[in-house]
Order: C-alpha cells, then structure tokens, then sequence
C-alpha cells in the first residue's frame, strides 16, 4: 500500500549526495575554468564598458541628434522619427537618462553578439538536417528555462557583473535570430535556388549570392525579436549586477515605491517600441523590390 | 554523323524512392509505373530512356504533365542522379565528372531556362542577366559589359534597372533567356520555358527564340507539354509516357506515322496542313512541266499555289533540281484527319 501513494524516490540520503556531488563538480569546473572564462570574455567587457562610457559621457543632444537620425534611416517616417526623439526627451526630462543610456548599451552589445553568433548557427543548421535536430532543442530549453534557473550557473562561473548579465540576456534573446535565420534559409524559393545550382554556383555563392539576401527580411524579423526579449531581460540581469533602467525597477519592488516602478517600466516600453517600428520598417523597407508595381 | 550527336543519353532509369537500387531489376524487367508504385512504394521517373540529340539543333520533349520530362532535362546536368544509364556530352561521361569538373560544366557549356523564370526577386534585370557570368567569376562590371549585349538582344533595352518584380510574365522570361545565353553555353536547357505566359506572348517568345536560333545555332533541349509549340520549334521530337519514350522522329514522321493511340490522341487536333510538307507527301514522278514547290513548303502554301495554277500538279524541287511531284488530292489525304481504328482509350485525355 505504502508504494502506491508514496512515489518509490530516491531516498533523502542518496539525494542529498547526488545535489552534492553535481554542485561539488560544477564549483570545481567553475574553479578550474572561471578565471579562463573571465579573460575569454574579457574583449567583451571591454567593449561594454566603452560602449556605455561613450553613451553616457555624449552630451545628451549629440545623442537625440543620433537617435533622430537612426529612427529616420531606419523608417523614413518622420512622426516615428519625430515621437522617438520626444520619447527620450521626455525619459530624460524625468530623470532616467544615464539608466536608459546603460540599458542602450546592453541591449545594442546583446544584439550584436546574438546576431554575431546567431546567424552563423541558423546557417548551419538550414544546411543540414543533422544539426537542425540537434540545436533546435537546445534553442527549445534556452527558451523554456526559467530565466533564474540559469542565473546560479552563470553567477557561479563569473560572479556578478556586466558579462554575468550579458550572457543572461544572450541565452534568453538568441533563440529567435537562429530560428528565423533557419526558417528564412530553408523557405528561399526552391526554383530559385534551383537556377543558382544550374548555373554552377558552389556552396558559398549559392549561400551569400541567394539564400541569405532572400531570408534577409525573416532575419531582420529574427532581429528584432531578439532585441524585443533583450529588452525583456533587462530587470532580470539587472539582478545580477548590469546597470540600467532595471535596477530602479528593483528597488521599486522591493521598497513598493509605485511611481519608480511604473515610470523605469515605461522608459523600457518606450524603447521597446521605438526599436520595433523602426526596425520593422527597415524590415519592410529590404522587401519593397519584391512588390510589384512598375517604375522603380 | 555520329560526331554530330551533342548529347547521347544511354539506357536512362530514374526511379525516386528510399531504396531505388534495389527495385532497378523490377524496373529493367518491365514492371509498369504503377505497379512499381503499388507494390515496391517507387516512383518510376524514368525508363530506358535513350535519346540522341543531335547538335545545333532543337530537341524537344514532349509529354503529358508526370510523364517524366523535368526529371529528364535535370539529368543532363546532373540537377537529377540517375538510378542507372549513361549520358554522355561531346564525348565526355557526365556522370563522371568530379564535383569541380560537374561545377565548370554548369558554368560554361549548359544553361537553363525555367518555367516559373527562377530570376533572383533580389537583383535588377542586368544584375540577373549578369548572374551566370558573375559565378564564372568574372567581375561584375566586365559581367555586366558582357550581359548587356543579351539584354538588348532579347528587347529588354532600358529596364536594365528594373526588379523582375516590376516585369510582367514575358518580360521576365525574357531576362531568364538573356541569363542563359550571356555564358555562352553551347547547350540551353529549357524546362517548359514558356508555359507559364499567355498564348501571345508565348508565339512572340517562340519567335524570340527561333531568330536567336538561326543566328546562334545552340544545342538546345525545350520541354514543353504543347504539341503546337513543338512542331513549330523542335526540329526534332521525343515523346514521353509514364518515364519512357515512346516516340521520336521529326514532327513531320510523328504526324504522318504517330507510333501509338497515345501520340495519335497528342496529334489529333492540329492543323496538319502548317505542320506537313510536300515532299512528305510527294510521289516521284517528275512532269515536265508545272509550278515549281521547294520539297519544305507547307501544304497550307503548295494548296494554294495549286489553286493559283488550276490544280494542275506541282514540282516539288530541293535545291533548285526536280525531285518529284505532288497533286492535290495527295495534299488533301494527308491533310484529312486519320480514321480512327476502333475507340481510342480515353484515359490519357
Ligand atoms: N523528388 C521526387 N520524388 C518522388 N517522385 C518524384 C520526384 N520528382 C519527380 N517525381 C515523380 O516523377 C514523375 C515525373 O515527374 P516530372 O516532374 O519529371 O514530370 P513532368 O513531365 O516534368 O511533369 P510536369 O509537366 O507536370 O512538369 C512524376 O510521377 C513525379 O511524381
Ligand atoms: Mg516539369
């Protein structure tokens, strides 16, 4: 009877050294390897902590005129142009201009990295089935892992702090460049690709001369949900030392300060927005050649 | 005239499935496509296919849709692996060829024309008709010099900086021609190059074609489902059913003696009078005297310039000398539409 409604586990005991035995060797791993890991990343905090000087040290107008020109290259629509700029005018105006500046920068050094390493792996993996089957769940768990769950592994290994949080962000906002890079790759006109193999093409003109410019618009689709789920990260890695609008989020929660909370939450929606339309227009923009209509 | 055969193709089976080596026998042995497909789970694309085509001229293959043709014209650049078969092009065993030798293959001695034109949505008109020689590797301004030449030719002059987005049908196979001729390949490959366009823009493509063909004299093979299309350009025709030939001869020998129902059901509608000639129907009696028909005059013409000399017989000359004669009522036998023997199956209407 006892069998039945207890379920047959393991035994406290042998539980207990199983926990044991894998943090033992994880903290051993993390002795042996952290400190190569932390010189391993080092290019890139350097690279972070110029990035954020850079922003935060640019006069603050400098810094409109940028974000103004950026929203207008990206969309060519002036409103959106014009709102962007009100929008950090008025960040600004309430004080969040030196966090949104950090949160910037985080978010631009994630989302070249997921790109930078994305890309390479969605290449791969519309290449070959193989590796299709291997990453796609792995992209699955990176997805589905709750976020606090991979922060103990992270902060064992490197401790607290900008690379700490930017691996965070990296594992949460990757997932989709890859996924759409694949999906983008592997939906290129069949006939098209056809052509390139009659006419000779290797392997690489075939990749660069056809398949990426024709999944270009997935992956700027790729892109900008990459940056959307960095975006949403930010509070979490803010949880393990990265600057930004995150951290008085944090101490709003804690301290129940709801004015705090609520503007640092909308200077993040804010962003988010502004980088979403600007980058889907751009998105829009790379597809205009395939729209019919005569007259270029 | 055996150097005069471009591309030979020898004993060709294609069978698609998981395991087509192990159902070859089956197949060489005579099992039908279907049956193939019932009891061994196969698909029989090709069988026994042996064709030789000659050089400088047009080859077409004809065939109901399924019948076999894109799997065929796909093998002769290898887009397609055979199951067994030979092909073989100026002497030299395409299935052979390393994976280098395969890619100078494509580059430089065949091109290809595709139904649904296949151009790059992403590239203008000259960068498209620059594509082939940007693979060869040549920089893309001496590509472009080169391609611009074909994209006058093929009358796309001044939309050199359209996208094939902005072109309508016509003028995008026109690119995908211009594309395919700006290598140089000696042999053009056109899988039912101009099936997807209206039928007057299909005549003016035709046209475009047979005028770059009495000029350039290319090897080329044309696929098309269309008996019209294949009398009026193939100087030679193979006849596809379920993956083998069935037919081949000059359209003249495929109207006159069609081998089965199934030709002779392909054939029934046309107008033979603009497809026959005299001197298929000539007899060899030479009269002294008469209106003088050159022997590849279409009948639609010698009827009339039989009326014009008040039915009396014509001389059918070639190069300028007698070589027989041809009366009306000759003309008008073949002209008559062939009894048909009996019901004909319907199932390949
Ligand atoms: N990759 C493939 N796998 C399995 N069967 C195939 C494959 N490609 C072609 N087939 C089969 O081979 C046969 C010949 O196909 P093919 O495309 O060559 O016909 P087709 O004559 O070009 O027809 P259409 O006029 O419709 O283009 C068909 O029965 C088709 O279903
Ligand atoms: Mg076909």
């Amino acid at each position: 009877m006892d069998f039945l409604e207890d379920f047959p586990s393991m035994g406290r005991g042998d539980l207990r050294d199983f926990k044991k035995a894998v943090d033992a060797g994880f903290r051993g791993f993390s002795r042996e390897y952290g400190e190569a890991l932390e010189t391993f990343f080092e290019p890139l905090l350097f690279f972070m902590v110029w990035f954020e000087k850079l922003l935060t040290n640019t006069p603050w107008p400098v810094i409109l005129v940028v974000i103004g020109a950026l929203a207008w290259i990206g969309s060519r629509n002036w409103r959106l142009t014009a709102g962007s700029v009100v929008a950090f005018a008025v960040i600004g105006y309430f004080g969040m201009w030196e966090d949104t500046m950090a949160t910037l920068a985080i978010i631009s050094v994630a989302t070249i990295v997921c790109i930078a390493v994305g890309i390479p792996f969605g290449i791969l993996m519309a290449r070959s089935d193989r590796a299709q089957s291997v990453i796609t769940p792995v992209l699955d768990v990176m997805q589905t892992i709750p976020s606090f769950v991979y922060l103990i592994p992270v902060v064992m290994l490197l401790g607290i702090g900008k690379v700490p949080g930017l691996l965070a962000v990296c594992i949460y906002a990757l997932p989709p460049i890859v996924r759409l890079t694949n999906l983008g790759i592997r939906l290129v006109d069949a006939e098209v690709m056809e052509a390139a193999h009659a006419f000779g093409a290797n392997y690489k003109q075939r990749l660069w001369g056809v398949q990426v410019p024709l999944a270009l618009p997935n992956i700027f689709a790729g892109v900008n949900q990459t940056i959307m789920m960095a975006l949403a990260m930010v509070v979490i890695a803010s949880m393990i030392g990265v600057k930004g609008l995150g951290v008085p989020v944090l101490r709003a929660i804690s301290n129940q300060y709801l004015a705090l909370g609520l503007m640092n939450g909308l200077a993040i929606v804010a962003v988010a927005i502004i980088f979403d339309r600007v980058s889907q227009q751009y998105g829009k923009r790379l597809q205009k050649h395939r729209e019919g209509g005569h007259g270029v | 005239m055996v150097s005069d055969i471009k591309v030979s193709i020898k004993n060709l089976y294609k069978i698609f499935g998981p395991n087509p080596a192990s159902v070859l026998d089956q197949a060489k042995a005579g099992v039908s496509k279907a049956d193939l497909l019932e009891q061994h789970g196969h698909v029989l694309g090709l069988k026994d296919v042996n064709i030789d085509i000659k050089a400088r001229g047009i080859q077409v293959i004809m065939g109901l849709s399924g019948s076999g043709k894109s799997t065929l014209i796909r093998h002769i650049n290898r887009l397609i692996e055979p199951t067994a078969g030979e092909i073989v092009i100026d002497g030299q065993d395409v299935l052979a060829m390393s994976d280098e030798e395969l890619l100078n293959f494509r580059r430089f001695k065949a091109s290809m024309v595709f139904q649904k034109f296949a151009l790059l949505p992403h590239r203008t008109v000259a960068d498209n008709a620059a594509y082939g020689l940007m693979i060869q590797g040549i920089e893309k301004k001496e590509a472009l010099e080169r391609s611009q030449r074909w994209v006058e030719r093929v009358g796309l002059a001044g939309f050199e900086n359209h996208y094939p987005a902005q072109l309508s049908g016509g003028m995008q196979q026109r690119v995908g021609l211009a594309r395919a001729l700006a290598t140089d390949a000696e042999i053009l490959l056109m899988d039912e190059a101009f099936s997807a366009l209206d039928p007057l823009i299909r005549t003016d493509m035709q046209d475009v074609l047979l005028d770059l063909q009495s000029e350039l004299h290319k090897t080329i093979i044309f696929i098309t489902h269309d008996l019209d299309e294949a009398l009026r350009i193939g100087d030679d025709i193979a006849i596809l059913r379920d993956g083998a030939v069935i037919q081949q001869g000059s359209p003249q020998e495929i109207v006159l003696n069609p081998a089965d129902d199934y030709v002779a059901d392909f054939i029934q509608d046309i107008n033979r009078a603009r497809v026959l000639e005299v001197r298929s129907v000539m007899d060899s009696k030479k009269p002294r005297s008469g209106a003088k028909v050159e022997s590849n005059t279409i009948i639609e013409d010698a009827l009339q310039a039989i009326k014009d000399n008040e039915g009396k017989p014509l001389i059918v000359t070639e190069d300028g000398k007698a070589v027989g004669s041809v009366t009306i009522e000759a003309m008008i036998d073949a002209i008559a539409r062939p009894e048909k023997d009996g019901e004909r199956n319907p199932a390949y209407r």
